[in-house]
């Protein structure tokens, strides 16, 4: 007999980073009162020059209030025939009844499908999770997470795009008005955060998976500006069971939220330091205690620092933040109208939609600027400012 | 008796230049040149000659002119000359070839391969004139994740952090003991680290007394397998602690530092009796398996009341990153990896040639493996082992070093020609010597100063690069090997070093 | 074609109506930044002197594509919010805006005047060489990035309120003056690194880490002065309605900050 003795060679991933230029815009009623896309969809629009067409992308949050309980998972079916999307969306929900009840699918509506260019077949599903043996040990969050990763490496064609309750992303190839109305935003959703992106990828291969927000549960983010830390950033959170396979460096923001915010309660005063943290020099002049926290801050978690520049708008339920990285490479301004919120690339996109406005200003850089929901028992809402 | 064996290097001088000072006579500790009363010249003679050049870049009419010999063999390519004379010199001698420095065969340098990223247009380049810049960096272990509680608003940070080593470069001296080189060197590179805020490393020499209060908190001493100079004011006076299992110019075998390089003085500091040779043993004597390791390990932070990070040196050969992930585990703070071309001050021709793997490719593969395992976060890496400028360092941080070790560089800083002969205990600029007459060449201030500059002078062009690639912190380079690229190299050692080639 | 018709019959109706020929408007409401660029310089070649720019939201360059080889002169006035680069590479003109600009005013600016009735965005006046800017409120990030002067084109930026870090980083000439109105705090960091040459006046005080070291704090001299008070004079009439008392403003404390050499980094390289 033979014995055929096979030394593993490990081969090194060659995986391919596309780069972000682009537009950002986020609006929130912190009252809680919902309001159609319209709005954001203009805005984005007046900022049309930032982008090149190659990708949109819309989060909502508030928009399914009659599956509130339910986790809505977003799909995409990509693969370039009809049959092949079939085909992926067969192998997914053959997968999803296994490990969750589902309430509740249908196809997102949309319109008419020429005006934009090659669509997937975009599908909805409102679950609850369905724990077996071990994994009934693991929170509701940790399975949605473990599962919605294992979907994304293994079953090929289908990406889960959205996987929080109560809100959702719509994205894809085309600027971002268009996606706003080939989704019908405008018409049939209200959400009290709005959050859009308009891309302008420096990789011509665009995909509608690569758009932005990218999201985890209920975090999305949209960015503008490109992370040179991404080879660091990624290694680190993969060590912590994150698969970054969306070929994107804003994808290393999301599960960095996703990790420092639910999973290790660390709040987003904290986790800015951590993304943004101060300079040395300035760390080296504050008080023994602050001092010492920043500086075992940056000890532990240095891998996680984002350098290169950005700006970001990360939603989470009742939340919506604004940072930039910490020298001020990549502009937003912040304003506030009543208990609207705003943060946008530009100001004049916010005018747009309010002439008027109560207090405008430009965050300093590292510095979030977060707006939450006012609601019974909670902390009031509060516009943290740093200036 | 004849030797059979060619002069290494020949010497010419200028008879017209030369003004007969004899100041080349006075140079050299080898008794190259003599002075010949009768003629009224100098006379040298070759075979003792070394190839150090301080005759040469001493002599005040620039008379001297010291270059190797060729070879008069017929040209073979497998019986080069260095291997037919060394094997002359074993016939005659019997004995085992002795050479100091690191590997100089040609094995393939991989910093010479790799290339390195620089923004455009989508990122933009950091000026690190004007703009911060930061070098700072920790060394030791780090917690997964840290408790923070707010109490009346202010944080309070839960999780303990152990003791960590902050450098403001990540440039370190690497171990070279006293005794191996003279007081003046090793106080020089005490003086430079302290004053360039990084480290410095003892070696197995142990620390003389008196410079314990002075250098001790940018020291980090070692305890090595022949134990020496080692007592509890040793450990508790330094910044860290580091035990060393092997080295990268001799992995697998001990030390030896002859008896006529034990002065009084390098006796009292390592406890032995003036003019024994000092040998450490191959292992040490209480390590003979991973667990014992751990033991040590615990026995050191006991002894330091667990205030100090721990550190285990480890030559890099086949399988390490294995042995590296064990020692992770055994609870060192941080490992310091030594690759082929580590230098030293004696060992056998033989094994500092043929054993060992090269750094690169060290660097890549226990990072890799660590992450995999995901214990990264429990242990910083040192690289050593042929760092020759500020490229080599910026490469190795993205191939996930936290930071460098430099001996041989630090050395060059100070006045060295890698002549190899510093087992001869001769070192005509001082370093390598404890022969006081050749000891004061080497003056703390200035040699101190030297090295400085070359601490800053790297950390500047370190920061441009970094700049260059968009990243104003050198945490946001570690182990980034996206901002490296190979060229010229095969494909399994892309696979290794985790690389892709120029252009993919 | 349609464009300069348009510009021919605005200014046949102004003469027709007997208004002075040389007023204009334009509403900006749904012109893209190169159909509202378009019709500015139509009216500039047809000798309109003075132009209301109406519901203005974020179009770019206005007042750039006015280069003209006959050297005309031409006000614009901004309702609404300019977009980027408003008067990038500007050539002489004068453009007042009522409300706030954004980033990149007056970059690489070479002649005119320029006022914003409100705040500015990041990178303001880079490598501006000549004119003026007065802004009434604060600024961004790396304001006068750049400056230039030559003999006796210099140029001035004067800001109301205060600034945010690197302010006047690689300052090579010309005149900055921040006045820290309404009690604003210098907090900006990082102030005139790499700075060789201009000069910035603050009033208020800073601490020295917050300033690069390239850059020397002094007080200031009789020179000083005098280039104070006539640049502050000039800021207070562009803002009548702030009601500001010049001699109050001129007698608080005022730091300098001036470059220490002009090669600061002479020792950096081995030969």
């Amino acid at each position: 007999m033979e014995f055929k003795i096979i030394m593993p060679r490990k081969r090194r991933e060659l995986y391919n980073k596309e780069i972000c230029a682009c537009s950002i815009f986020g609006a929130m009623n912190r009252d809680g009162d919902r309001f159609s896309a319209e709005g954001v969809m203009k805005a984005i629009a007046n900022m049309h020059v930032r982008g090149n067409g190659l990708g949109g992308g819309f989060a909502a949050y508030g928009i399914y209030p009659d599956y509130r309980d339910y986790y809505a998972f977003h799909l995409m079916y990509t693969g370039c025939s009809w049959v092949a999307k079939r085909s992926a969306k067969q192998d997914f929900e053959a997968f999803l009844s296994e490990s969750f009840d589902i309430v509740f699918d249908e196809e997102i509506p949309h319109g008419d499908e020429a005006t934009v260019s090659d669509p997937p077949l975009v599908w909805r599903y409102f679950v609850a999770p369905n724990k077996k043996g071990d994994e009934s040990r693991l929170s509701d969050q940790d399975y949605v997470v473990s599962k919605v990763m294992w979907v994304n490496t293994k079953i090929e064609n289908a990406y889960v795009f959205s996987s929080g309750k109560n809100m959702g992303c719509f994205k894809g190839v085309g600027y971002p008005e268009e996606i706003g109305e080939y989704f019908l935003l405008d018409r049939i959703y209200k959400a009290y955060t709005w959050t859009v992106h308009g891309r302008f990828p420096t990789n011509t291969q665009a995909w509608w998976g690569g758009a932005h927000p990218f999201s985890l549960l209920d975090t999305t983010v949209v960015h503008n500006g490109e992370i040179s830390s991404y080879g660091t950033n990624r290694w680190y959170l993969e060590m912590y069971g994150y698969a970054c396979t969306l070929q994107t460096d804003t994808e290393v923001i999301a599960y960095a939220a996703d990790l420092l915010m639910r999973k290790q309660h660390l709040p987003i005063s904290i986790v800015a330091k951590i993304l943004a943290p101060p300079i040395w020099n300035s760390i080296d002049k504050m008080n023994e205690k602050e001092k010492k926290l920043m500086t075992t801050l940056r000890m532990v978690y240095g891998p996680l620092l984002m350098n290169g520049p950005f700006s970001i708008i990360i939603g989470q339920t009742g939340k919506m933040i604004g940072l930039t990285d910490r020298i001020r490479l990549r502009p937003l301004t912040a304003a506030t109208r009543g208990a609207m919120f705003y943060l946008s690339s530009e100001e004049a996109s916010i005018r747009l939609i309010s002439p008027e406005l109560d207090s405008v200003w430009t965050p300093n850089g590292g510095e979030p600027v977060v707006g939450e929901l006012n609601s019974k028992g909670m902390v009031m809402n509060e516009v943290i400012r740093l200036s | 008796m004849k030797s059979f064996v060619f002069p290494e290097f020949q010497i010419i001088r200028d008879e017209e230049k030369c003004g007969q000072c004899r100041g080349c006579e006075r140079q050299c500790a080898f008794g190259t040149h003599s002075y010949d009363p009768v003629a009224d010249r100098l006379i040298s003679d070759p075979y003792k000659c070394a190839g150090c050049q301080r005759c040469v870049i001493f002599c005040p009419k620039d008379a001297i002119e010291i270059k190797p010999t060729p070879s008069f063999y017929r040209p073979n390519a497998s019986w080069s000359r260095e291997k037919l004379e060394d094997l002359k010199k074993q016939a005659e001698t019997g004995g085992v070839i002795l050479t100091g420095c690191g590997n100089d065969k040609p094995f393939r340098i991989y910093w010479d391969h790799i290339v390195l990223n620089a923004s455009q247009v989508t990122n933009p380049s950091i000026d690190p004139l004007r703009e911060p810049m930061e070098l700072r960096t920790f060394l030791g272990a780090k917690p997964d994740y840290m408790d923070i509680k707010m109490d009346n608003g202010e944080m309070e940070i839960d999780t303990r952090v152990g003791p960590n080593l902050m450098v403001e470069t990540p440039i370190l001296f690497s171990a070279m003991s006293y005794g191996a080189i003279s007081y003046n060197a090793f106080r020089s590179l005490a003086t430079a680290a302290c004053k360039s805020g990084t480290f410095f490393n003892t070696g197995e020499g142990g620390l003389p007394k008196e410079m314990r209060g002075e250098f001790g908190r940018c020291a980090i001493v070692q305890v090595a397998s022949g134990r020496f100079g080692i007592d509890a004011e040793y450990l508790n006076c330094a910044a860290a602690v580091e035990i060393k299992v092997g080295q990268g110019a001799k992995p697998g075998i001990g030390g030896h530092l002859p008896g006529e390089k034990v002065s009084p003085a390098v006796a009292a500091t390592r406890m032995i009796p003036t003019g024994t040779d000092a040998i450490s043993p191959a292992p040490h004597h209480d390590i003979y398996s991973i667990e014992d390791l751990s033991m040590l390990i615990y026995a050191l932070k006991e002894a330091t009341n667990y205030e100090k990070p721990i550190s285990v040196k480890i030559a890099a050969v086949h399988n390490f990153a294995a042995i590296g992930s064990g020692i992770v585990r055994a609870g060192a703070d941080i490992i310091a990896i030594d690759g082929l071309r580590g230098g030293t001050g004696a060992a056998p021709k033989a094994i500092r040639d043929n054993v060992g793997i090269p750094i690169e490719l060290a660097i890549s593969s226990l990072d890799r493996r660590l992450k995999n395992e995901g214990i990264r976060n429990r242990a910083s890496i040192i690289a050593a082992g042929g760092i020759r400028c500020s490229a080599d360092i910026i490469k190795a941080i993205a191939l996930g070093a936290d930071a460098v070790y430099i001996g041989s560089a630090a050395l060059i800083a100070m006045g060295c020609n890698l002549c190899q002969k510093c087992y001869t205990g001769k070192c005509n600029w001082g370093i390598c010597t404890q022969d006081p007459r050749l000891e004061g060449r080497l003056n703390v201030d200035i040699a101190s100063q030297r090295l400085s500059n070359l601490i800053h002078a790297w950390s500047h062009e370190v920061s441009e690069m970094l700049g260059g690639m968009g990243i104003n912190a050198l945490e946001s380079l570690r182990g980034n090997r996206d901002h490296l690229r190979g060229v010229g190299l095969y494909e399994w050692e892309l696979d290794v070093l985790g690389i892709k080639g120029a252009g993919e | 074609m349609a464009r300069a018709q348009f510009a021919e019959s605005q200014a046949e109706k102004m003469s027709r109506s007997g208004e002075r020929m040389d007023e204009v408007e334009i509403d900006a409401t749904n012109l893209s930044t190169r159909e509202l660029n378009d019709r500015l310089r139509d009216l500039m070649q047809a000798g309109v002197e003075s132009v209301v720019l109406r519901n203005v939201c974020g179009q770019r360059y206005i007042g750039t594509r006015l280069y003209s080889p006959e050297h005309r002169k031409m006000k614009i006035e901004i309702f609404g919010t300019p977009g980027n680069d408003l008067a990038a590479f500007l050539f002489g003109h004068e453009i007042i805006v009522h409300g706030n600009a954004q980033d990149g005013v007056g970059n690489t600016m070479d002649a005119g005047e320029i006022v914003v009735e409100g705040r500015a965005g990041d990178v303001l006046g880079f490598s501006m060489r000549g004119g003026k800017i007065f802004i009434r409120d604060n600024v961004g990030y790396r304001t006068a990035l750049h400056m230039k002067e030559y003999e006796e084109k210099r140029p001035v930026l004067v800001v109301g309120g205060t600034s945010q870090d690197f302010l006047g980083e690689y300052m090579a000439g010309g005149i900055v003056i921040l006045l820290g109105l309404g009690g604003k705090v210098h907090k900006g960091n990082f102030m005139g690194t790499g700075m060789h040459g201009g000069v910035i006046y603050l009033r208020g005080s800073i601490e020295a880490s917050q300033v690069g070291g390239q850059v020397e704090i002094s007080p200031l001299d009789d020179n000083d002065r005098e280039i104070l008070e006539r640049y502050v004079s000039e800021f207070m009439s562009r803002f009548p309605d702030l009601g500001l008392n010049k001699d109050q403003i001129l007698k608080d404390e005022f730091v300098r900050l001036s470059p220490r050499s002009k090669r600061p980094y002479g020792k950096l390289y081995a030969y």
